[in-house]
């Protein structure tokens, strides 16, 4: 069972449901919640939690259910975090950096092309290494960040191809995971490419990957 | 007692917003700008001014990116 948060001021969670929902149960884990009830896998999906007041996934990051996530996170289960998703883990400390205004300090929407960089995750288990995947990216605040002296150990799951970064992120970085490999965040969207109609069905990799260690 | 954090965004971070500032003075006709860089002010009510630098490290500022500088009552010239 697949778990998708659902904050004040998630907008992508009922995508990131449907898209788990095609290869997996799914259900909605509301920020009060604080257990998980038998979800062996989590979703913190996109969107605006609490506003982004302070900073991007500051907030969000001390809600009732993060508990629960970050316990599971320890545990060793598949946590995965998509764009403002992505910001909360980094901001709770289960990922690393942090992710910074685009550097054009503009907001960015459209479809990029992102490289496997690391197919040894629980996430990424149904691509190639080096396999290029068109996925969209919508963000403000997708500039990812870490400090000159800890870049070199940081694991890097998605890179941005040649050409296609989209917010000045550090060494064309667009998704990274922890140490273990069983957290990992990424700005672009893999809920919105899922389905002909979005014009590319790469994202559901992403989905079909987690779903074989989530049973 | 009344604090501010002021917080800034760390020496070697890019900081789009105080270049875009940077870039928009002198087409006001400020010139002679340089080193524009944009932080936060955050105003408080503390009982405990002791607790202030733990809530920096967790809540107000993301210690990874930014940096920050506790004002209290104690220096009322600078608050």
């Amino acid at each position: 069972m697949i778990g998708v948060v659902r904050f004040p001021g998630s907008c992508d969670e009922v995508d990131a449901l449907k898209a788990a929902s095609l290869v997996d149960d799914a259900r909605i884990l509301w920020h009060q919640e604080t257990d998980l009830n038998g979800v062996d896998a989590v979703i913190v999906p996109g969107g605006f939690s609490y506003g982004d007041y302070l900073r991007v996934g500051a907030i969000a990051r001390f809600s009732p259910i993060m508990g629960a996530v970050i316990e599971l996170a320890r545990g060793g289960g598949p946590v995965l975090g998509i764009c403002n998703g992505f910001q909360v883990l980094c901001e709770a400390g289960l990922l690393p950096g942090a992710l910074l205004p685009n550097q054009s300090l503009r907001f960015v929407c459209r479809q990029v092309e992102v490289e496997v960089v690391d197919a040894g995750t629980p996430f990424t288990r149904a691509c190639e290494e080096g396999e290029r995947l068109s996925i969209p990216v919508k963000h403000t605040s997708g500039c990812w960040f870490a400090p000159a002296e800890q870049r070199d150990r940081v694991r890097v799951v998605l890179r941005y191809a040649p050409g296609h970064n989209p917010n000045g992120s550090v060494r064309d970085v667009a998704g990274v995971c922890n140490e273990t490999g069983n957290v990992f965040g990424l700005m672009p969207h893999p809920e919105h490419a899922v389905d002909a109609l979005e014009g590319s069905t790469d994202g559901r990799k992403l989905f079909s990957s987690l779903a074989s260690v989530s049973v | 007692m009344r604090a501010r954090v002021l917080v800034r965004p760390k020496a070697d971070i890019l900081d789009p917003q105080g270049q875009a500032v940077e870039r928009a003075l002198p087409a006001l006709g400020f010139d002679g700008v340089r080193n524009v860089h944009v932080g936060r002010l955050i105003e408080l009510d503390v009982e405990d001014p002791s607790r202030l630098p733990e809530m920096c490290e967790r809540l107000l500022t993301n210690p990874l990116i930014e940096d920050y500088e506790v004002v209290t009552e104690a220096e009322p010239e600078r608050l």
